[in-house]
């Protein structure tokens, strides 16, 4: 178990930090926090993708110096999908800053439980 | 290939791009770009229906130069036709009762940036429909909860940009889900696109290798698209987000967009993994038990709830139950009835939340029921619209509604025991419970206002919204009485699938 846990590392490392991330994400009632643990999750789940589509000792499949063999270079579509996944998760980051941003302008706190007590007073 | 083959692809590549023109027109011309663009699309959707009726299995379409276990692709079918029908049929009648409206939600300089993004849910749920790659159902699932997001957090209000923190933060945790479990779909099968995926799955299956991965790809991906679609026990961001989001949004959230994802749902269990798979695995009891559950416990809160937008909101959460209960079956009676609810739920859920704005509208902008006492009488239109859409959701017959009861009903009767019983008592006991909701509200709207009420003068409705409402009502109404063509279209289409 321990042996097959370490010989995949990177995975056992990425699902660990999937879970901290989530785990952040949904418990923590600072908004700031819940997003710093959103770019937790979402990187390890890069780190996930790019570890599965690297092979030791190859390289990255630019031909430079002539090499046209598949097995001289590692699998570039999991770094594609990383590369997705990153504008994916840049646009979130930024639309939550902004709500964050828009709710602390109104009730000058980054609780959320706060806030929702804060807006049940008001008309809706 | 005929010209009508690229239809689909026009259309979403129509949707995307006049999100990008939309920005630059006056607010009016954008709105009746918005207009002409969704119309277009369901003339282009209809024939692409057309089309595919006449072919005895979907065909794939291939975007960029690079064949199939390569590049990218969307495939047809008429199931898949179908539903952008249905769809853009019912966005279109949405929009100009919700554009009448808009005034009092989105101020008009933010106006083109509101139709911007009811475009681009358009195009994402076209892709979402159409889409045969995990990847681009990633992709747009993001665009489209990016869309939805917006669509509701334009309206400043406290309660609005509360619900929407929360909708995002249970989306972002759903998105999450979903990529690790398309990354691991990816890992163990080296595919993307569904065809190719469902052959290494197979072999996988064979195999007995990777056995254990598999279950928790499905477990992943079904667990996020349940989260985003609002299933019972996962349902607690939508109530809020529906109810306290501009009238147009709510239709398109909670008739629309919700129900791509189930659609994706069905084309991952069918096309991907295969539906003896997710039975064998134990996910179709999951979500067949989700959804009873969904059913009465949403129909009970909703019957606690003083506000008639939340009460619909709850509603919502019970008729995705039906749809769960009917997938959970793991039939393909059951899937034909939970997607025959699909389009009639959207239909309905999105006139509702039209119809009870103009009736709170008439009402001085006051959502408790007792203060509605007499809107059907002062909005005479919203009022006809609003009880026969509540029928639908009871189960009346020549109904929409009616049919999807009837179907579920007898897609349960083939099975036999403790499945049977519970499928009949929980359809039972959940129009025991929209009966009780919904014609109350009726009764409320028909009722004499108190005395001392006062009524301040409200803004008429237009008699082309009017005129709309109407249309989505007859289609509710056709949806009851000329069902038989739409099944046996869905059960054709079921078969292309797999």
């Amino acid at each position: 178990m321990w042996q097959l846990l370490y010989e995949n590392l990177e995975q056992t490392v990425s699902v660990i930090l999937f879970v901290i991330g989530f785990s952040i994400l949904l418990l923590q009632r600072n908004l700031i926090r819940k997003i710093i643990g959103l770019n937790i999750m979402d990187t390890s789940v890069y780190l996930f993708l790019a570890s599965m589509g690297y092979i030791q000792g190859r390289k990255a499949p630019i031909v430079t110096d002539g090499v046209l063999e598949v097995t001289a270079y590692i699998n570039p579509v999991p770094t594609g999908l990383v590369l997705t996944g990153i504008v994916v998760s840049v646009s979130f980051t930024a639309i939550m800053l902004a709500l964050t941003i828009r709710l602390y302008r109104r009730y000058h706190t980054l609780d959320i439980d706060e806030i929702a007590l804060l807006a049940r007073g008001e008309d809706a | 290939m005929s010209l009508v083959h690229n239809f689909p692809f026009i259309s979403i590549l129509l949707c995307m791009s006049a999100g990008i023109f939309t920005s630059v027109f006056k607010p009016r011309v954008a709105r009746m770009v918005t207009f002409l663009v969704t119309g277009t699309v369901l003339v282009l959707s209809a024939m692409a229906l057309s089309l595919t009726m006449s072919l005895d299995d979907s065909y794939p379409y291939m975007m960029g130069h690079f064949p199939a276990p390569w590049g990218n692709e969307i495939r047809i079918g008429r199931l898949e036709a179908l539903m952008a029908t249905g769809f853009s049929a019912v966005l279109l009648v949405s929009l100009i009762p919700g554009f009448e409206r808009m005034p009092g939600f989105v101020s008009e300089k933010k106006s083109n940036l509101y139709c911007i993004m009811v475009d681009l849910a358009l195009a994402a749920v076209l892709v979402l429909i159409y889409t045969n790659d995990l990847f681009t159902v990633y992709v747009f699932i993001e665009i489209m909860t990016i869309a939805s997001c917006a669509l509701v957090a334009v309206r400043q209000n406290g309660h609005t940009l509360v619900a929407i923190t929360r909708y995002m933060i249970m989306h972002l945790f759903g998105s999450g889900l979903l990529l690790l479990g398309i990354s691991m779909l990816y890992g163990i099968t080296g595919h993307l696109l569904m065809v190719p995926l469902s052959e290494a799955v197979r072999q996988i299956v064979d195999s007995g290798q990777y056995l254990g991965p598999l279950t928790v790809v499905i477990a992943l991906i079904t667990a996020a698209l349940a989260i985003k679609s609002a299933m019972f026990p996962f349902h607690v961001w939508a109530p809020d987000t529906y109810a306290f989001a501009p009238p147009l949004s709510s239709a398109i959230l909670s008739g629309i967009i919700s129900k791509a994802y189930i659609f994706v749902m069905v084309k991952f269990f069918y096309r991907v993994i295969g539906m003896d798979i997710i039975i064998s695995q134990q996910i179709s009891p999951f979500l067949f038990v989700c959804g009873v559950a969904g059913m009465i416990i949403g129909s009970v809160i909703a019957i606690s709830q003083r506000d008639i937008r939340r009460m619909i909101a709850y509603s919502s959460v019970a008729q995705i139950g039906y749809i769960y209960m009917g997938l959970g079956m793991g039939s393909a009676a059951g899937t034909e009835a939970a997607m025959f609810q699909m389009l009639a739920h959207a239909a309905v859920k999105s006139l509702l939340f039209l119809a009870t704005y103009e009736l709170i509208n008439v009402s001085g902008d006051r959502k408790r029921f007792r203060y509605l006492h007499g809107a059907g009488y002062r909005n005479i239109p919203a009022g006809i619209v609003f009880t026969v859409a509540a029928m639908s959701m009871v189960g009346i017959p020549f109904t929409g509604g009616f049919i999807v009861k009837l179907n579920l009903a007898i897609a349960g009767m083939a099975f036999g025991g403790w499945m049977r019983a519970l499928v009949l008592v929980a359809l039972a006991v959940s129009t025991l419970l929209n009966g009780i909701y919904f014609l109350h509200t009726v009764v409320s709207i028909y009722r004499k206002p108190a005395q001392d009420m006062v009524y301040p003068p409200s803004e008429k409705m237009s008699p082309s919204a009017a005129g709309a409402l109407f249309v989505s009502m007859l289609y509710i109404l056709y949806l009851g009485i000329g069902s038989e063509p739409i099944m046996r279209l869905i059960e054709t289409g079921l078969k292309t699938f797999s």
